[in-house]
């Protein structure tokens, strides 16, 4: 099939780009979601953690659909290939997915406690299922799944769980509750705000133990299992970097920067991971040589260059509006009566 | 049974259940958008009040047509891997750009209007509900257009080294005639829906607490917007109805049970017994069938025999009849409920013209259960559209059988359970929040200019 052209280099490196930007957005809100039952002591610390993200969380979400529809257009077989084999997987991903979604709308629109109680369960287990597994998925991408000469599948739902994809799982999940803990160590005020501010300083050397032991992994994987990857050092090497400038930042309490810098982790880390496949998009196990390409799996040109036009087009404004909403909501939110920076009788959606 | 026909399942239910909250999200936001743009203009207090009370059910019923849309998304890939390799150069760009042009707008714009009032100006709190408005558009145009590829391929070519469809014109891709009328019956009948829902809600508070100046505009409204689409899309309807008489003969002689090619064809209103031979019992019209397949009075209608003749000449040998009784049925029925609900419309316009409207009770009650109507329509029409396709996946080049991916009939019954359980839960929860909050009474006035301003905890 030869070599990759430039608009295939340009689709792959935009899907690159779809999903660093889904685990930096989505990451933060899987990481709140997940220290829901942490954090949130009282009913008001959980109202105000959802809030935190109630504006903004659906919009992120919209990352994951996007990246999802441009792999189809521009990757037909590396969308459907991946699908298929992960048949399973995705099924848990979706079901919790679907539960944490409707959690957020529905929990303070109940009649019990224990009602809240069962949606806040939902959005726990809801960030924390996809929050490992899509780490799970990214390290059998990259580590390979059994698959023939013809490209399909041949393994089953436990030939996904090596050792490597289930350490990726274990630290997206850390890298994504440590996110999540500064965002909110940005977002509240009071008391909620000392306690994330707390777990934050905690998690942050966790997260960057276990960044450190995956790139080395990776490093690992990448000469002597399919030595095909390319990883050039500068971005495992930056990625490990921000999180150490991380730790020592919300050791000094600066919030806001240690929040940049994990974020600019988890890009570095999901753009090592694609540049550890290329130019393969899904590796197999059974032989490397197998492995799904770039060329075998794109589109034809025409629609790149249809899907170009539309992309070139259309990415900037989603970008700013995106971004203007996050400016909407940029203020710490507290609770009624607290006198936070903002003071506000909350109208609570009360049972009657 | 068969991973195949444990997909079919799994598709079935899933696209049904998605589609009884999207024409509910389509419909209402555009109706919001209305009325808040009339609120704007008048400062009239009822108009806001509407928007606030049908705001959260609004909310409600769009998390749940969210979260089943990432279902919907994925499962092309999950199931129909096949399908998804063989056309995948051409369907997945009208799904990337739904995702870029669509979701982002709605989703983003819906966290505005949701949590930014008083945060935004009014101005910019009624640009993002017509933001949310035409983001569900944008949507519905998008996926339609995939639909329409399947329905009447159009735009590609099939590669010969690879055999896939590639597509060769984005733009036949839009300007697909399949397209462009099933965006607008598509369209209109979300906006009925959308309307027969406000009106029932409105019209069962005027019934339970009797007049207030919201509901009674509220109802006044629905009724006009009710009538006015529906009326609209008996028309787009027969246009349809023709453009797929010209671009899927089968579907529509399965949809009359019209097995042999006739000249100034009957309409077949109803049939007891057998579809086939020889019915018990079943009025026709004669001639109307014609008249509908091309406004022509004596003009030919193929009957599906002389089609799977032809078909078989075609493609090779095989079945190309859809399941008839489904078709014929599904068809009527949606004909049917679409004329009751345009009928209802115009009782109602009458009871309006009259000044009677928010007083007569009968009205009121039966509207609560009208609300059901357009619901119906809504799924036996597209079973109707998707069963009447049948044996092709993408109409004329791939058929279902050849699309879905190669999982174990375990994998595929295990999701098929999980995801009804999941989806019946979440049915009874929304149905249960949806009736909690459409029985509220309004809420009061804001009492000062602080309070309005409240709305930083939403959830």
């Amino acid at each position: 099939m030869g070599n990759p052209t430039a608009l295939q280099i340009v689709w792959f490196t935009l899907i690159a780009i779809l999903w660093s930007g889904y685990f930096f957005l989505e990451g933060f809100d899987f990481g709140v979601g997940m220290l829901l039952g942490v954090l949130g002591k009282s009913d008001m610390d959980r109202r105000l953690m959802i809030n935190a993200i109630g504006p903004t969380w659906d919009g992120n979400e919209v990352w994951l659909l996007v990246a999802g529809g441009a792999t189809f257009a521009a990757f037909p077989v590396w969308y459907a290939t991946v699908f298929s084999a992960f048949y399973l997987a995705l099924f848990l991903i979706l079901a919790a997915l679907i539960f944490r979604g409707v959690a957020f709308e529905y929990r303070g629109k109940g009649l019990s406690e224990k009602w809240r109680k069962w949606w806040d369960a939902a959005i726990i287990l809801g960030s924390a299922i996809p929050a490992i597994l899509w780490g799970v998925a990214f390290g059998d991408f990259v580590h390979g799944i059994p698959l023939n000469q013809a490209g399909h599948f041949t393994g089953n739902f436990f030939s996904l769980l090596s050792p490597y994809s289930i350490f990726t799982g274990l630290t997206t999940g850390v890298v994504f509750a440590t996110h999540g803990a500064l965002f909110l160590s940005l977002k509240t005020t009071g008391e909620l705000r000392e306690r994330t501010q707390r777990l934050a300083r905690k998690l942050a050397p966790a997260a960057m133990a276990f960044i450190f032991a995956f790139l080395a992994w990776t490093y690992f994987n990448a000469n002597h299992i399919n030595d095909t990857g390319v990883v050039p050092g500068i971005l495992p090497v930056g990625a490990l970097m921000l999180a150490v400038a991380a730790v020592v930042l919300v050791q000094e309490g600066y919030f806001g920067w240690a929040f940049t810098s994990i974020g600019a982790s988890i890009v570095g880390i999901t753009a090592t991971l694609f540049l550890n496949l290329y130019p393969r998009v899904l590796v197999s196990s059974t032989n490397n040589a197998f492995s799904l390409t770039i060329p075998q799996a794109a589109s034809e040109h025409y629609t790149l260059v249809v899907m170009t036009i539309v992309a070139a087009i259309f990415t900037p404004l989603v970008l700013l509006y995106q971004g203007w909403t996050y400016h909407v909501f940029r203020k710490r939110i507290s609770a009624p009566g607290t006198g936070g920076e903002e003071t506000m009788p909350a109208t609570a959606p009360t049972p009657d | 049974m068969s991973a195949l026909a444990l997909s079919r399942w799994q598709f079935a239910i899933t696209i049904i259940y998605h589609f009884i909250f999207v024409p509910i999200t389509i419909g209402m936001a555009l109706s919001l958008a209305i009325i808040q743009t009339a609120y704007h203009r008048t400062k009239n207090e009822k108009y806001g009040q509407i928007v606030d009370f049908f705001g959260k059910l609004f909310a409600i019923n769009f998390a749940i047509g969210v979260v089943t849309g990432i279902v919907q998304e994925f499962q092309f890939g999950m199931n129909w891997s096949q399908y998804s390799i063989f056309v995948g150069n051409i369907f997945g760009a009208p799904l990337a750009i739904e995702g870029l042009l669509a979701f982002f707008l709605e989703s983003t714009f819906l966290g505005i209007w949701l949590f930014g009032k008083g945060k935004v100006s009014d101005r910019v709190h009624l640009f993002s509900i017509w933001m949310v408005s035409i983001g569900t558009m944008f949507s519905a145009l998008f996926i339609l257009a995939a639909n329409s590829f399947m329905q009447h391929p159009v735009g590609y070519k099939i590669d010969p080294a690879t055999h896939r469809a590639v597509m060769t014109n984005f733009f036949a891709l839009l300007g697909n005639p399949v397209l462009i009328v099933t965006f607008f019956h598509t369209l209109l009948a979300a906006i009925t829906t959308g309307a027969a829902i406000i009106l029932a809600v409105s019209a069962y508070q005027l019934a339970k607490r009797g007049k207030t100046p919201a509901f009674s505009a509220a109802v006044r409204f629905g009724v006009t917007v009710l009538f006015i689409s529906m009326f609209l899309n008996a028309f787009v309807g027969h246009i349809q109805g023709q453009v797929m008489t010209k671009e899927q003969p089968m579907k529509m002689a399965a949809a009359e049970a019209l097995y042999n090619t006739q000249t100034g064809a009957s309409f077949s209103l109803l049939t007891i017994g057998n579809l086939s031979d020889q019915p018990i019992f079943q009025i026709r019209l004669p001639h109307l069938l014609s008249v509908l397949a091309d406004n022509s009075w004596n003009s030919t209608v193929q009957g599906i025999n002389q089609l799977q003749a032809q078909d078989v000449a075609k493609y090779g040998p095989g079945s190309y009849e859809p399941p008839v009784w489904v078709t014929y049925w599904t068809f009527r029925i949606m004909v049917g409920v679409g004329g009751v609900l345009l009928l209802f419309g115009a009782l109602g316009l009458w009871y309006m013209r009259r000044r009677r409207l928010d007083e007569t009770h009968w009205y009121l009650r039966a509207a609560v259960w009208v609300a059901a109507l357009p619901f119906i329509a809504n799924t036996t029409g597209w079973i109707f559209t998707e069963v009447g396709r049948q044996p092709w996946i993408v109409y004329g080049l791939l058929k279902t059988s050849s699309g879905v991916s190669n999982l174990s009939s375990l994998s595929v019954g295990i999701t098929l359970v999980g995801f009804t359980v999941i989806y019946t839960v979440l049915a009874i929860v929304d149905g249960m929040l949806m009736f909690r909050y459409a029985r509220k009474p309004l809420s009061e006035p804001p009492q000062s200019a602080e309070s309005a301003h409240t709305a930083d905890l939403v959830y």
